[in-house]
């Protein structure tokens, strides 16, 4: 046996988890999917005494839309998000992201809520909701609060919860009929980490892009908008040297860190490269020449 | 500190009830109370698909499960592939077209490669071959595996379509480095 012993703990409902939540403080920890807290807990990086399955909370396994917006449990399973007609209408950027985490066998147990949360900055969820501008949803004992994605993401592996809430829902707002997406992600191999990762949304008004949302991940300490590639972008007509250009900028001040998969250097270069390859896409999407 | 729970769980159509440690995952649980040592440990977090079993019929990674997490499940491990001492399709497939060497990560591979065909009984070589880049392995290059995959499939469906399948040999750069 790999991980430090603990004590189990297996609400069957968010209010049941959310009190032992409060009850064990900084002591409990959530356990979603364990696609990644179990490999922390078999390296011994980090050693919960108690751990906190929301695996039973079903009432937190659902893709709905609400008012607009796309609501997803945070007990979802990637896989389910992957086969949602609900969310691949309402979000089709998610859907697309998704397939990008990891393998199958993983993604029918990984959750919605666990990837969000555990904010790794490479990830692919946590970049599509910032991209979106989407936001979470913590519940506390005390109540929930929501928080929209800029102020959710702190740091690497940190987000803004509170050691007694329970991230409990991701909501999706709808974009306009006729947004053009795109998820484009650099791995070495089939189904590992990223190196880079961009996620761009392009609505146009006519001739010229009207909405714009621009993200990338893997270069930098979070999940990055790169608003000034927006603005770059937004009230123009799309084109070769425009793309370029926003690329150019998106990734002019990021700090992605070296490892033996690359250096700072060539992160950033693929950075450029994919982000001008997903705006195309997401652009001739946006104009109906490609599904 | 050291807890235990009770749990019930079907394995292979088998009903078992055991009390394991909070801390012990499916995969050790398989092997070391069950005896059914057909599920292999390969890398331990996750990475390499070795211990693939299914659990409520979906493939999942049983390095990655916790035995009492597997409460009230139903389990499918390699050992349930086999019936009346007949081996399944896939495993005759995998014999006659060599589809392993070490043999390693073949009870995942299997099991993988059982879901897939019930996922989609008509596949195409390139969707076997991204369908198990979910397992590693390192010996055969899964040009072997693929092909046993689509023998298998192919005789699961009978002979209405014996010929004309979508079998392609290996002729690009990239077949031997997909996964």
């Amino acid at each position: 046996m790999k991980p430090a012993p603990f004590n189990y703990h297996a609400p069957s409902t968010t209010e049941e988890a959310v009190g032992l939540l409060a009850e064990l403080g900084s002591q409990g920890r959530i356990l979603a999917g364990g696609q990644s807290l179990f490999q922390l807990m078999n390296f011994r990086v980090v050693k919960p005494e108690n751990l906190i399955d929301i695996n039973p909370v079903s009432e937190l396994d659902y893709i709905r839309v609400d008012d607009g917006t796309l609501a997803i449990g945070a007990r979802t399973r990637q896989s389910a998000l992957e086969r949602s007609t609900e969310a691949a209408r309402h979000s089709p950027l998610i859907v697309e992201a998704v397939k990008n985490v990891a393998h199958p066998s993983v993604r029918n147990r990984g959750t919605v809520g666990g990837s969000v949360a555990y904010a790794d900055p490479a990830s692919e969820l946590p970049a599509v909701v910032l991209t979106s501008g989407g936001e979470v949803v913590l519940t506390g004992a005390d109540g929930q609060r929501t928080l929209s994605a800029g102020d959710f993401f702190r740091g690497p592996y940190t987000n803004a919860c509170s050691p007694d809430e329970l991230l409990t829902e991701v909501r999706l707002p709808r974009w306009p009929d006729g947004t053009g997406h795109a998820f484009l992600e650099f791995q070495r191999k089939h189904g590992s980490y990223a190196l880079v990762g961009t996620a761009v949304l392009v609505h146009l008004d006519g001739e010229s892009i009207d909405r714009v949302a621009i993200s990338l991940c893997g270069v930098d300490q979070t999940p990055v908008r790169a608003s000034r590639a927006e603005d770059l972008v937004r009230g123009n007509v799309p084109s070769d040297g425009l793309f370029e250009e926003a690329a150019a900028e998106a990734t002019s001040d990021l700090h992605p860190l070296p490892d033996v998969k690359g250096s700072a250097a060539y992160r950033l270069k693929l950075a450029r490269v994919y982000v001008r390859r997903a705006l195309e896409l997401a652009v001739s999407r946006a104009k109906g020449e490609r599904p | 500190m050291s807890e235990h729970r009770r749990i019930a769980v079907v394995v292979n159509g088998t009903p078992y009830e055991a009390e394991v440690e909070t801390r012990k995952y499916l995969a050790e649980f398989l092997r070391e109370d069950l005896s059914l040592v057909g599920t292999h440990i390969g890398c331990e977090h996750g990475v390499c698909g070795t211990c693939t079993v299914l659990m409520n019929g979906v493939s999942v990674r049983s390095c990655l499960v916790l035995a009492v997490q597997a409460n009230g499940a139903e389990v499918m491990t390699v050992e349930g592939l086999a019936t009346d001492g007949q081996m399944h399709p896939l495993q005759e497939a995998f014999r006659e077209k060599q589809g392993l060497q070490c043999g390693y990560c073949t009870p995942g591979m299997l099991v993988r490669a059982y879901e897939l065909l019930e996922e989609n009984p008509e596949p195409t070589a390139e969707w076997v071959r991204e369908g198990l880049a979910n397992n590693l392995c390192r010996c055969t290059g899964y040009q072997y595996i693929v092909e046993a995959v689509l023998a298998a499939a192919e005789r699961l469906r009978g002979s209405s379509v014996a010929e004309g399948q979508p079998f392609e040999p290996a002729t690009s750069s990239r077949t031997n480095q997909e996964a």
